[in-house]
């Protein structure tokens, strides 16, 4: 690693000053982050620790809303049983020592095309708040490692419509424990929403055909004559593109049969 | 450099760290605390996890800087006060759960904090919370029956030796 320092600020205004400086970036919970730091593939000169911004902690349900500060940890998400399917997400990323220090505001950031949490937002139809606006998940995510935010926004919090039902299926890579194919469901009054990760190389998207079949039968039956097509999955040596595909409609139907 | 300061099994201690210092190595090089392996340095295998603030966490993935003022747990405080092996460790060594040794000081860490959430996990329970350290040579099964044991339970059925 290159050398760097590390400031601790303890608001989101701090936070956001801090950020403004010459190459600082921010640091969550360092599970994607130091891993990088270590190749050197990231060399900022300051380090800005979100982890003390207390504003930025805790998980606040207002009646069909769900609020997730964006320093909120795996594990406590896993632990919070407001949104059920969001928590059994959160309680399938990593392992648990990465669960105690990664957070949702870092893992939507980073936006991995195999991350799970892109997954849950793009379901949801959820809103990142960051320390300057607030973006809906449609206009957030832009391909792998590509998100909407500018050079030192922030994501402060994330806020979900807690849904009828839910349930996030991962079908695991095991050596890395991300998602060969992951998808998420989640059914609203006003329709169902059906995110993927892990097989496109565009990273997370929605499969509307299956959202439409789905919002007329909510069953595992309404997907039988859907099929994905392979153009623009990922091949490598876990999966090839076809394999990835066939994946996507297997996944779904496990996750809407455990959500009813 | 910045100074840190954190009570490490029990003690007060403080250090001058750079930014990109490790806790992993702030406990082995600064505080001479090698019982905290470093198999991987890539947050794969598990043998660094120590306890900050009584959670599980890899040591390697985390720098010194943000453990300053925190309560850090590692395997040298592990032991009963009179120095004899406490429960989880009496049982690695009753159930052979060990052979190298690398990567046992993260199993019992690992194994203590699962413990502490669930006093009495199945069997599936104990493969899952491991799911982060990562074993050369035992096969698993061996660790698995260890943490059962500490827990109290009858390993007599758990998987062959
Ligand atoms: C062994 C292992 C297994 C894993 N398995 C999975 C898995 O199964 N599924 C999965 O989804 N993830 C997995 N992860 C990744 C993990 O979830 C990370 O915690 C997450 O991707 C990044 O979150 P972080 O808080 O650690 O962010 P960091 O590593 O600190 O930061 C990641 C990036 O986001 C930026 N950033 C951090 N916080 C913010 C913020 N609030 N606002 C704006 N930018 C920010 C940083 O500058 C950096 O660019 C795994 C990681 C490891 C080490
Ligand atoms: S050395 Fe930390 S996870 Fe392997
Ligand atoms: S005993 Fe050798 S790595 Fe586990």
């Amino acid at each position: 690693m290159y050398n760097f320092d590390v400031v601790t600020p303890n608001t989101i205004a701090e936070a956001a000053a801090a950020m403004a400086g010459d190459e600082a970036q921010a640091l969550g919970g360092g599970q994607t982050l130091i891993p990088t730091l270590k190749q050197r593939l990231a060399s900022p000169n300051t380090l800005v620790s979100l982890s003390g911004v207390s504003e930025m902690q805790g998980i606040t349900k207002s009646g069909d809303t769900l609020r997730i500060g964006g320093a909120t940890t795996h594990h406590a998400v896993a632990s919070d049983g407001s949104y059920p399917g969001l928590s059994g997400l959160a309680g399938q990323i990593g392992d648990p020592a990465v669960r105690n220090r990664g957070t949702i505001g870092g893992s939507l950031a980073n936006n991995d095309p195999a991350a799970c949490y892109p997954a849950a937002a793009l379901a949801s139809g959820a809103t990142i708040i960051t320390n300057t606006r607030e973006i809906a998940a449609d206009d957030y995510f832009q391909g792998m490692f590509e998100t909407a935010l500018e050079e030192g926004e922030i994501i402060t919090a994330v806020s979900f419509p807690i849904p009828q039902a839910a349930n996030y299926q991962k079908f695991v890579q095991p050596a890395s424990r991300f998602a060969l194919v992951g998808v998420f469901v989640a059914k609203y009054a006003s329709g169902v929403r059906v995110a993927v990760t892990g097989a496109s190389n565009d990273g997370v998207f929605r499969w509307t055909e299956a959202e439409e079949a789905l919002s007329r039968d909510f069953s595992a039956a309404a997907l039988e004559g859907l099929s994905v097509s392979e153009d623009d999955m990922i091949s490598d040596l876990h999966g090839t593109a076809r394999y990835r595909a066939h994946l996507i409609k297997v996944v779904t139907a496990r996750a809407v049969t455990a959500a009813s | 450099m910045t100074k840190v300061t954190m009570t490490v099994n029990g003690k007060a201690v403080s250090g001058d760290v750079e930014g990109r210092t490790l806790l992993s190595a702030f406990l082995r090089e600064d505080q001479g605390l090698t019982g905290t392996h470093v198999g991987c340095d890539t947050s794969q295998c598990g043998a660094c996890v120590v306890h900050v603030n009584g959670k599980a966490v890899k040591s390697c993935t985390m720098f010194a800087s943000e453990a300053n003022g925190a309560a850090v747990d590692t395997v040298e405080g592990q032991t009963n006060a009179d120095g004899s092996l406490n429960v989880i460790q009496q049982a690695f060594q009753d159930h052979h759960g060990l052979q190298c040794g690398f990567c046992t000081p993260g199993m019992v860490m690992s194994a203590a904090a699962l413990l502490k959430e669930n006093p009495t996990p199945s069997e599936a329970e104990v493969r899952e919370y491991l799911e982060g350290n990562i074993c050369r040579c035992t096969g698993y099964h061996n660790i698995v029956k260890a943490i059962m044991a500490a827990s109290g339970q009858d390993v007599s059925a758990i998987a062959a030796e």
